[in-house]
């Protein structure tokens, strides 16, 4: 332990602790900017410099280790004014249009300039004169580079977490900017559309393409129909937005919500993600007796596709391995499909008045709702898809009081889930989904794991693996008794690249495969509330797992909804209706 | 201050013993320690202009733990007006070498790198062929040390030593934070002695005369020689070796054309003298940064009266702003707004009272920017705005 004086209060730290650390641990707030938990540090911005006695130079808080001894003073007058200039250069190359910036209100700079730079302008606007171009040629996510302040967080988010490596930084000096890679447009780069760069972004500069526009004129137009699905990972998120603290799921609320802004039917995503378990369950299976029974040459490890981020980094990068991928599509195009079809029929609409919008932690899904394979309703199956933000925002606009709503339950026919739907939000949901299922329809009986929390895949660890022996199976799977299952989950791409490589390499001990695109899963996806941090998503996931904890419905098989859609309409899992509309296929990608 | 003290000296340019590799053989034998005891003593600091003790960088260095270990040559030589390395790599090569190849064995490093300015490409072959001697001679000598030339991309902040390593490594000449410092943590990662051309001739000349001897080279208490390299108006440009501890004026007195006004000591982030300060400015090491005396990479530009100060400020404001790496802001938005800042008073559009401002913006500069580069950038700037107002504003 060293110990060294911060403003005159002693502390005591371990060695390698930072500056700016060992100010927190005693509650002393000291402003950053290019800083962010989920990534190395850059000690670039300058906005945390603190004064050091003894030295005549200021010293970065984020990038220093604390040495035994030191005296730190965080707000000297030099501090200040040190401080004040850095933000103030920001702001100067920073096109200040805050009151017209889908940002205001949640942006970092702005936070620094209401606390340091109170008073007048000191320094010449250094925007002015230049042309910006907004880079809006990607479905999912835009680039405006007025507001970007070269904190580089989005560069090293594209390649520490998701080792993509689309945004960098290029040129240097006062023509020092950021731009993807060779300066192609984001449509036009093997960019994921994750949306962590946007999520790590602290100014406006990278936002999501918003769509909730059209969406307001859809749900004033009596003439069309408006059904909103929202995914598993958004109600336990969306409360963060609207005056509720992390982690408070606000499911009832937001049905509620979406009901009174105009939405004429408020159904559920789990639904879907129920049915994905059950097409996926048994395609596993299938697979599995393919390989085991019949000796035929199936791509085994299975992988799952319910992440568009996911599904854009494999065919950029792993164009040669889509093979490994479930047919399944998401659960938001699942949804989609049936949306139009069934759900029309159902419901005797005209699946053309049908307008579909889906409610995702995703920007990627924007994507995904834009391929032009999803359409096997005859129509465009999603016609949006929003984030939890966009929604945050929608409800802002309205005016409602979403902290005095009354919960409402989700409308019926596609609005029931089960808890294994609701986990697909978290790192390893979707495993622990489908093995619930496929256990039980191969032994008759439940998961060996107490209160069928299945916790070998639960966890923040970036790789998680694990192993199920099967036992007592039913005459019809017998192929399969005293087979060793063996599963993985991992989320973040750079991890996905591990284990890619291991099946590349031929490898890979697993059959079956859960990947995420972004840290967490879908709880910690690029469209969440912002910031999004190691904490946050910790507290977004215990939420998650308590919501399936107090179901009573747990399992996707039991869904009674997602029974009645097999006997009056899909017939059987992988059958011919469920193939046309629940499954897709892939497209190979350049690496460039 | 007596008048005229210059002397000047010729043993960093002075020709090669008859055996090449003879002193370095000597010296391979002398122990380690006693050797950086020598450096220490002999106050022998980095030639490159920042000033760090040399011997105390090679001790570190020796102290750090790491299977492998480098000693990298810096002659990215970028600082307007130095030419002096490109001098030394041309004749006295194997100077170079030998003091590489003395740190080294005193460190436990056996791979050397020369970081070569990519405009100084036209020395490769010529280097080449020297290195492959030396090899051979390492050889002879039981010396497992071998030197590569690595090829800069042009970057003025590449001298910086950690954004030097980040370029060798392949990536962006951007400087790393500190600590860790290279000694501990430096290429690849692994303990790096980062070294200027002329510190490794010194550091060969110290072990070769010892401490004592060097130390008498040296006036007005400063200790040691080293090169400048002067440009600007003056009838007689060149590299010429001096004792440090002249005054300004000894240097203007020599060098200058009769009509020298201002004199840049240390290239763009150096200082520039006034006239009115000539007899006052020594140049040296010890002196703190803004003492009476002005560290120095050996940059010396010599203007006369019919030059603009304001022009000559607007031209280094000009080479800053494209030579900031552009990471931290206080450089990269700091320098656009000081050029931008002159450029305003000049045109009428800000008072002059904005010069203030920007003499503020420049401390901040100083010591919030990341490295020595944006750090310095307040050298110039303030010195030329303080002396020559008048020219800034009118």
């Amino acid at each position: 332990m060293l110990t060294i004086n911060i403003d005159n209060v002693p502390v005591k730290v371990e060695e390698g602790t930072t500056i700016l650390e060992a100010a927190q641990k005693i509650g002393i707030e000291i402003p950053t900017l290019c800083h962010h938990d989920d990534l190395c540090i850059a000690g670039n911005c300058r906005v945390c410099v603190v004064e050091e006695k003894g030295k005549n130079t200021l010293t970065a808080s984020c990038a220093t280790p604390v040495i035994e001894g030191m005296k730190i003073l965080t707000h000297s007058a030099k501090v200040q004014t040190s401080r004040k200039h850095i933000v103030e250069l920001l702001l100067s190359e920073h096109d200040e249009k805050c009151t017209k910036c889908y940002k205001n209100g949640n942006c970092e700079l702005q936070d620094l300039a209401s606390k340091y730079t109170v008073g007048d302008y000191l320094f010449m606007d250094l925007c002015e004169g230049k042309e910006y171009k907004i880079d809006d040629s990607s479905p999912a996510i835009q680039f405006d580079p007025s507001k970007c302040v070269k904190c580089q967080r989005c560069v090293r988010t594209c390649s520490e977490i998701q080792g993509v490596n689309v945004i960098t930084v290029a040129e240097k000096g006062k023509d020092m900017h950021i731009q993807t890679f060779m300066g192609l447009p984001l449509n036009n780069v093997p960019c994921t559309n994750c949306g962590q760069c946007v999520n790590h972004c602290p100014t406006g500069a990278l936002t999501e393409r918003m769509y909730y526009d059209e969406i307001w004129e859809a749900m004033g137009d009596d003439s069309k129909h408006v059904i909103v699905n929202t995914a598993p990972s958004v109600r336990v998120a969306l409360g963060e937005m609207l005056g509720y603290p992390t982690g408070t799921r606000v499911t009832g609320k937001m049905a509620a919500a979406l009901r009174q802004i105009g939405a004429d039917s408020v159904l559920d995503t789990d639904f879907t993600a129920d049915l994905t378990i059950i097409e996926e369950g048994h395609e596993l299976l299938q697979r599995l007796k393919k390989a085991l029974v019949d000796k035929e040459d199936v791509s085994l490890p299975m992988i799952t596709s319910c992440s568009p981020g996911w599904i854009k980094y494999i065919e950029h990068m792993f164009p040669y391995q889509l093979a490994h991928l479930s047919t399944c599509k998401s659960p938001q195009q699942m949804f989609g499909a049936l949306a139009k079809t069934y759900y029309a029929e159902k419901m005797h609409l005209d699946p053309k008045d049908i307008v579909s919008v889906s409610i995702m932690p995703c920007s990627a899904k924007k994507f995904e709702a834009n391929r032009p394979e999803m359409h096997s309703s005859g129509y465009q199956d999603i016609d949006a898809g929003l984030t939890t933000r966009e929604l945050g925002h929608m409800i802002k606009q309205s005016g409602i009081n979403f902290l005095d709503l009354e919960p409402q339950p989700f409308d019926s026919l596609m609005g029931e889930s089960s808890g294994a739907g609701v986990i697909f939000g978290a790192t390893g949901g979707v495993m622990e989904a489908a093995l619930r299922t496929a256990y039980e329809v191969v032994t008759g009986r439940q998961v060996p794991f107490d209160n069928l929390e299945i916790l070998p895949v639960r966890g923040t660890d970036g790789i998680k693996e694990a192993s199920i022996k099967i036992e007592g199976s039913l005459p019809e799977w017998n192929f399969l008794e005293g087979v060793e299952l063996k599963v993985a989950v991992s989320h973040g791409l750079k991890n996905a690249r591990i284990i890619m490589k291991q099946i590349e390499a031929g490898e890979s001990p697993y059959h079956f495969i859960e990947i995420m695109a972004c840290p967490g899963g879908c709880i910690g996806g690029g469209g969440q509330p912002i910031p999004t941090n190691a904490e946050i998503r910790k507290k977004r996931i215990e939420s998650i797992y308590e919501e399936d904890r107090n179901m009573t419905l747990r399992k996707s098989h039991e869904n009674s909804e997602v029974k009645k859609i097999y006997d009056d309409f899909l017939k059987e899992p992988l059958g011919e209706k469920s193939h046309k509309l629940l499954h897709t296929s892939y497209t190979k990608r350049n690496k460039f | 201050m007596s008048k005229n003290s210059l002397k000047r000296l010729d043993i960093i340019f002075a020709p090669y013993s008859t055996s090449p590799y003879k002193l370095l053989s000597e010296l391979l034998k002398k122990d380690k320690d006693a050797i950086i005891q020598e450096l220490i003593e002999s106050g022998l600091k980095g030639r490159g202009g920042a000033g760090f003790l040399t011997g105390l960088k090679w001790k570190l260095a020796k102290e750090a733990k790491g299977n492998e270990k480098y000693v990298i040559c810096n002659a990215d030589e970028g600082e307007p007006g130095t030419f002096k390395d490109r001098e030394i790599l041309s004749q006295v090569p194997r100077k170079v070498f030998s003091g590489m190849a003395l740190c080294a064995s005193i460190i436990g490093a056996n791979k050397g790198i020369i970081y070569l300015r990519a405009e100084y490409n036209f020395l490769k072959k010529d280097l080449q062929k020297e290195i492959n001697i030396f090899e051979a001679e390492a050889k002879k000598l039981n010396l497992d040390f071998s030197i590569e030339i690595f090829s800069g991309s042009g970057a003025y902040v590449c001298g910086e030593e950690t954004a030097l390593i980040e370029s060798m490594e392949g990536k962006r000449g951007e400087p790393r934070n500190k600590p860790p410092f290279p000694v501990v943590n430096g290429y690849l990662g692994k303990p790096t002695v980062v070294n200027n051309v002329e510190t490794f001739v010194s550091a060969r000349m110290v072990c070769s005369i010892g401490a004592k001897e060097f130390n008498k080279f040296g006036i007005h208490g400063q200790k040691g020689s080293k090169l400048f390299s002067i440009s600007g108006d003056t009838p007689k440009g060149g590299v010429y070796e001096l004792e440090l501890g002249l005054t300004v004026q000894d240097l203007v007195d020599e060098f200058g054309d009769g009509d020298t006004k201002a004199v840049q000591v240390g290239g763009v982030s150096g200082f520039c003298v006034p006239r009115k300060s000539f007899a006052k400015r020594t140049i040296g090491f010890t002196g703190k940064f803004t003492g009476d005396s002005l560290p120095t990479g050996g940059s010396i530009m010599i203007f006369n009266s019919s030059r603009s100060m304001y022009n000559v400020l607007h031209n280094y404001l000009d080479f800053f702003c494209e030579e900031s790496c552009g990471q931290c802001t206080p450089c990269r938005v700091g320098v656009q707004q000081l050029l931008l800042g002159i450029e305003a008073i000049k045109a009428n559009n800000k008072p002059s009272s904005y010069l203030k401002t920007l003499v503020k913006l420049a401390d901040t500069m100083r010591v919030s920017s990341k490295c020595g580069l944006g750090q310095s950038i307040a050298n110039s700037f303030q010195s030329i705005v303080e002396e020559f107002t008048e020219e800034i504003i009118y």
